[in-house]
C-alpha cells in the first residue's frame, strides 16, 4: 500500500499525511490560521444554448442514458446527496448503472452516506468505485476503518464540501441531484412532491460546480416547477423514475424526545445554561438538531421563553416539529433550515414563507464573505469523545472505528455559544476522556460540556463563567466529572490499539488536514 | 457430574447487565471467557472481577463464561456469584465488592420524606444514575419488581449497589419481600446499612415487630447500632384497620404508605385517576399516622406520561395531610416536590404567623395577634410545621443561619 507516506504535526498535534489520494495537503493551521492562495474559484466549463433544446425539455431515457450522454469514463467523481437519507435509491441506482456500463475506479462524492449504501461495498470489491469521500458509519465505516478501501476516505463538513468543490479541491464530473419534483428544463424543489424531503440545499454547490448535473426525480410537472431550489439552468439532463426512495425513511412521520430520565436531565441543563448566562434575551438565535437531547432542549427552552417573554430572531435547523411549533406560537420570527427532519417541517417549509430554506453556501461555507454559522448565539451539539482540553470527536468510536460523518457540526461550532450536550458515559464507555481518539472540533471552539453529572465550562470563556454567577446549576471542572464516570466505572478505560497506517483525514472548515483516521486491525 | 450455575441476563435490549454461566470442575483452574460489548476498554477489569469472586468463595476450578453489555463492577461481582450460588457453592466467603460509599449520618427521624424513587431491585441500570434525580429517597426494590426466580440475584445485586453506588442525599431504602423471605432479605441488606426497610403487605402489628428484631440481632451480631427505619405498607382492608396498632408497633417506624394496587384489589373496586375508592383508607391511614407520630406517605401515580395527573393527584394529597408519595419515573420527582413543598404565600404567612407568635412570647402576651385578627395555637403551631418542612425543603434558610424560628 502507498498509505504510509510522509506524516506531520499539524497545528493541533496531529499527525497527519501531506498527500492524500494524490493531491498535496496543508496541514491544519489553527481555526483561523490558514489563508488560501490567491486563487479564483473553480469554474465549471463554459456552456451555450446551442447545445440544449429550445423547448427546455432535458428529459433523456433513463439514468443508463444520461450517464453516457455526460461522458462517464473510469476515474470520474461520482456525486450524490443526502436529501432522502436512509431512503435514497438514487445514488446506487447511479453507481450501478455506471457499473453496469463498465467504468472503474469512480468516486463517489455523496453529501453523507446511509446504511442503505451498504452495496457500495460491493462495488469498490469489484473495482468499480475506488474509494468514498463523505461520511462513513456503519458497514461503510467498518471497511474504511480495516483499510479495505483503496483510497484514503476524506471526511468533510457540509461547509467544507462547499469549500471543497468551489475551491476546486474536488471536481465533479457528474453530479446526481434526486429531486422531490422537477420540470423538464431541470428546475428542482424539495418541498412537494410524494418524496417531499424539504431543503435541498446540499445539492446546489453540485450543481453550479460540476461539469455535468442530472436530476432524477418521480415527480414530473410541467414547467415551471415553483418553487425553483435547483436552478435548471444548471441542469444537463432529466430523468424520470417510478421511485427516487423510500418516503417512511426520508422523513421522520415524527421526531421523537428522548424518553431516557438521565438524557432529559441533561436537555433541562442546557435550556437552563441559556437562560441563566442571559444568552435567552429578545432577538436571540439558537440551533439545536434532531437528536434527542437535542429534541427535549427545544421544548424546555420553549417553556422558559414563554415565562419570560422572550421571542428569537431565528432559530436554525435541522428542522422538526419542535422548531415548527417554536414559530406557530410567535417564539421565532423565523426558521433558516438546513434540512429538514420530520413531516411537521416539510409542510411548513413548503407553506410558511418564515420558514426558509438555506444551504451550505449561506449557512456554513468558510470560504465566503462571512456565513450564518457564526452569527447564531448558541449551538447545541453531540459528540462521541471530549477531552479534558475540550477537544471533541464526533467521527470515531472510542476504538478507533469510523462512526458518524461530520455532517454541520465543525461549521456550527463557530456559534456564540457552544455547548456539547452529551451523557458523561454510554454504557461503560467513557465519554470524556484525557486525549479525544479522533479531533473533529478544536478546544478554541468547544465552550460548555454539559453532562448529567454536572456542567463544565472552558476556562478560556472567563465572560462566560462570569455571566453565570448565582446560577444554581452544577459546574464542575471537566475533570472532576471525568474522574467521577472513571470510578463509578471501575478505573479509566483501556487504550485501543490502532495501527500507523491512515485510511481517512478529517477536514478542517478551510480544506487543511485536522487529523487522521487509523486503520484499525481485525 | 459436574454442576451448572447460570445468572443475569443477555440479549439486543439488555445493557448495563451480563450474563453468566459457571461449570465447576475437578481440573484446569479458573477458565473465564469473555465476551463484552466493551472489552476494548475493560475486557480485563471484567476478567478481574470475575476473578475475585471466585477467589473469594474459593473456586479453584471452573468454566465461567461471560457475556456482557457494558455492566458495572458491582453488577459483575453480583452475577458471577449469583450464578456460583446457583451451581451450589455454598461455602461462607466475602464476595462482596469494596465499599466505596460512605455511609452517611444516620437519617433523622423526621427528615423530609416527600419522594421515593423506586428502583427494580434486579435491573442494574436504573441503579447508578438515580440519585442524580434528587429524590428524597431511594428504594430498592426486592418486591414485587422482582421475579420470584430472580430473588436471590437481586438480592445481592441490591447489597452490592448499597456498598458501591453513591445516591447523592437520598434516604437509602430497601423494600424486602414478605415474611419469610424478607428474613433473608435482610440478612443480605442489613450489614449495608440502609436507613430504612419498607414492609410489604403489612396487617398486623406482630409483622413489623419480626422484622424489628431481626434487624437488631443482624446489628447486634456485626456490632452496629445505627438506627434503621421502618415504614410498613398497607395494602389491605385488613391493614387499614389496624394502621394505628401497626404505626405504634416499635419505635422504629416512621411513618406509614399505603399500596393502591393490592388495596383496590382486596376490596374488588377499580383504582381510578381521582382515587374516590380509597379516600376512606388514605383518610384513615393519615389519621392513624398522625395519632402515632409518624409520617403518613402515599401511594404511586403510575401514569408516567401525566404530569398534569400527577401534579393533581400530589396536591391533593398534600392537602389530605400526606408528607410525600412514591415515584415510578424520575420524572415524577420534581413533579412531587413542586406539590409537596409550601408556595411562597405559604410560607409568607406563616412566617407572619410564627414572627407574631414570637413577639407575644417576648412580650409575655398570652394572646397571639396578626393586625387584628387573633391567632389560635393550633394555627401558629400549623404555621410552625410549615416552615420546618419550607427550610428543610431548602425554601427558606436552615433555622441558625439567620437566627430564625426553630
Amino acid at each position: 500500500m502507498t498509505r504510509k507516506g510522509k506524516l506531520v504535526a499539524n497545528a493541533a498535534g496531529r499527525r497527519v499525511p501531506m498527500v492524500v489520494n494524490g493531491k498535496d495537503q496543508a496541514p491544519y493551521q489553527g481555526v483561523d490560521g490558514f489563508a488560501p492562495a490567491d486563487a479564483a474559484k473553480h469554474g465549471p466549463p463554459l456552456r451555450s444554448c446551442r447545445d440544449y433544446p429550445k423547448t427546455g425539455d432535458k428529459r433523456v431515457a433513463d439514468l443508463r442514458t444520461a450517464l453516457e450522454r455526460c461522458g462517464v469514463r473510469d476515474g470520474m467523481v461520482i456525486s450524490s446527496h443526502h436529501h432522502f437519507r436512509n431512503g435514497d435509491k438514487v445514488a446506487l441506482a447511479t453507481l450501478n448503472a455506471a457499473a453496469e456500463m463498465g467504468a472503474k475506479d469512480l468516486m463517489w462524492f455523496p453529501s453523507a452516506s446511509f446504511p442503505c449504501h451498504e452495496p457500495v461495498i460491493d462495488l469498490m470489491d469489484r473495482g468499480v468505485v475506488h474509494h468514498i469521500e463523505g461520511s462513513m458509519n456503519g458497514p461503510l465505516g467498518e471497511y474504511c476503518s480495516r483499510g479495505k478501501m483503496r483510497g484514503l476516505g476524506v471526511l468533510r463538513s457540509h461547509g467544507g464540501r462547499w469549500q471543497a468543490i468551489q475551491d476546486g479541491e474536488v471536481r465533479v464530473d457528474i453530479a446526481v441531484i434526486a429531486a422531490p419534483t422537477a420540470d423538464p428544463f431541470g428546475n428542482c424543489d424539495g418541498s412537494h412532491g410524494p418524496s417531499a424531503c424539504g431543503s435541498l440545499g446540499f445539492a446546489l454547490a453540485d450543481s453550479i460546480y460540476a461539469d455535468h448535473v442530472i436530476v432524477v426525480t418521480d415527480n414530473l410537472v410541467p414547467f415551471p416547477c415553483v418553487p425553483w431550489q435547483i436552478q435548471g439552468n444548471n441542469v444537463d439532463f432529466v430523468v424520470e423514475v417510478d421511485s427516487v426512495g423510500d418516503p417512511s425513511k426520508i422523513v421522520s412521520g415524527t421526531t421523537e424526545i428522548t424518553r431516557s430520565p438521565d438524557r432529559l436531565l441533561i436537555a433541562e441543563y442546557v435550556a437552563r445554561l441559556l437562560r441563566d448566562s442571559g444568552i435567552m434575551r429578545p432577538g436571540f438565535s439558537f440551533q439545536a438538531g434532531a437528536g434527542g437531547i437535542a429534541l427535549a432542549f427545544v421544548q424546555y427552552l420553549k417553556e422558559m421563553m414563554q415565562q419570560a417573554g422572550v421571542r428569537a430572531r431565528f432559530v436554525r435547523g435541522g428542522s422538526t416539529t419542535y422548531l415548527v411549533d417554536l414559530l406557530r406560537a410567535g417564539l421565532t420570527d423565523y426558521i433558516l433550515d438546513g434540512q429538514t427532519f420530520d413531516l411537521a417541517g416539510v409542510r411548513s417549509i413548503a407553506s410558511d414563507p418564515r420558514h426558509v430554506p438555506t444551504s451550505p453556501f449561506t449557512s456554513y461555507n468558510y470560504h465566503g464573505k462571512g456565513n450564518f454559522a457564526s452569527m447564531v448565539d448558541a449551538v447545541v451539539l453531540g459528540a462521541t469523545e471530549v477531552d479534558i482540553g475540550f477537544n471533541a470527536n464526533v467521527v470515531t468510536h472510542s476504538d478507533g472505528l469510523l462512526l458518524h460523518g461530520i455532517g454541520g457540526w465543525q461549521n456550527c461550532l463557530t456559534a456564540g455559544c457552544t455547548i456539547l450536550a452529551l451523557p458523561s458515559f454510554r454504557d461503560r464507555i467513557p465519554v470524556i476522556v484525557d486525549e479525544v481518539t479522533t479531533i473533529t472540533g478544536p478546544s478554541d471552539l468547544i465552550d460548555v460540556v454539559v453532562t448529567e453529572r454536572g456542567i463544565a465550562i472552558n476556562p478560556r470563556r472567563q465572560d462566560l463563567l462570569d455571566r453565570l454567577r448565582g446560577s444554581d446549576l452544577p459546574f464542575r471542572p471537566i475533570e472532576a466529572i471525568k474522574d467521577d464516570v472513571e470510578r463509578i466505572l471501575g478505573g479509566p478505560p483501556e487504550k485501543p490499539t490502532l495501527s500507523d497506517e491512515p485510511v481517512a483525514v478529517v477536514k478542517w472548515v478551510d480544506g487543511t488536514v485536522l487529523d487522521t483516521v487509523w486503520r484499525v486491525p481485525g | 457430574m459436574s454442576a451448572r450455575g447460570a445468572a443475569g441476563r443477555q440479549g439486543d435490549d439488555v445493557r448495563s447487565d451480563l450474563h453468566v454461566a459457571v461449570e465447576l470442575t475437578r481440573s484446569g483452574g479458573q477458565d473465564i471467557d469473555v465476551a463484552s460489548r466493551v472489552a476494548t476498554f475493560y475486557g480485563r477489569s471484567i476478567e478481574h472481577g470475575a476473578v475475585t469472586v471466585l477467589d473469594a468463595l474459593g473456586v479453584k476450578h471452573v468454566r465461567v463464561r461471560i457475556d456482557d453489555t457494558g455492566a458495572l463492577p458491582f453488577t459483575i461481582a453480583a452475577r458471577v456469584e449469583a450464578a456460583l450460588r446457583r451451581a451450589g457453592v455454598e461455602r461462607a466467603g466475602d464476595a462482596r465488592p469494596a465499599r466505596t460509599v460512605v455511609t452517611a449520618d444516620p437519617s433523622p427521624k423526621t427528615r423530609l420524606r416527600r419522594s421515593r424513587l423506586y428502583l427494580p431491585g434486579n435491573e442494574p441500570k436504573f441503579m447508578v444514575n438515580a440519585g442524580l434525580y434528587q429524590p428524597d429517597a431511594v428504594i430498592l426494590d426486592l418486591e414485587d419488581s422482582v421475579h420470584p426466580a430472580e430473588k436471590d440475584a437481586a438480592r445481592l445485586l441490591v447489597r452490592n449497589a448499597l456498598r458501591s453506588v453513591d445516591f447523592g442525599a437520598a434516604e437509602r431504602m430497601v423494600r424486602i419481600n414478605q415474611l419469610p423471605m424478607g428474613f433473608e432479605d435482610l440478612d443480605a441488606v442489613i450489614p449495608e446499612e440502609p436507613d430504612l426497610i419498607l414492609i410489604p403487605k403489612t396487617e398486623q402489628l406482630e409483622q413489623v415487630r419480626q422484622v424489628h428484631e431481626r434487624i437488631l440481632e443482624i446489628q447486634q451480631a456485626a456490632g452496629n447500632d445505627r438506627p434503621i427505619w421502618l415504614m410498613p405498607i398497607i395494602e389491605s382492608a385488613r391493614g387499614v384497620e389496624h394502621a394505628y396498632a401497626i404505626a405504634k408497633a416499635t419505635d422504629a417506624v416512621v411513618a406509614l404508605t399505603i399500596g393502591l394496587e393490592d388495596y383496590t384489589a382486596d376490596l374488588g373496586v377499580v383504582k381510578t385517576v381521582d382515587g374516590a375508592e380509597s379516600l376512606f383508607a388514605r383518610s384513615r391511614l393519615v389519621n392513624a399516622a398522625r395519632a402515632a407520630g409518624v409520617q403518613a406517605i402515599d401511594s404511586v401515580f403510575g401514569d408516567v406520561g401525566d404530569e398534569a395527573g400527577l401534579a393533581a393527584w400530589a396536591r391533593r394529597s398534600r392537602g389530605m395531610g400526606f408528607e410525600g408519595m412514591g415515584c415510578v419515573h424520575p420524572r415524577q420527582v420534581q413533579v412531587i416536590h413542586a406539590a409537596f413543598t409550601p408556595s411562597d404565600e405559604e410560607i409568607e404567612k406563616a412566617l407572619q404567623i410564627v414572627a407574631a407568635f414570637e413577639e407575644a412570647q417576648a412580650k409575655g402576651l398570652g394572646v397571639v395577634s396578626l393586625g387584628t385578627r387573633m391567632v389560635d395555637p393550633p394555627v401558629v403551631l400549623r404555621a410552625q410545621r410549615l416552615v420546618a418542612v419550607a427550610r428543610r425543603s431548602g425554601r427558606l434558610p436552615e433555622a441558625g443561619r439567620d437566627g430564625g424560628t426553630p
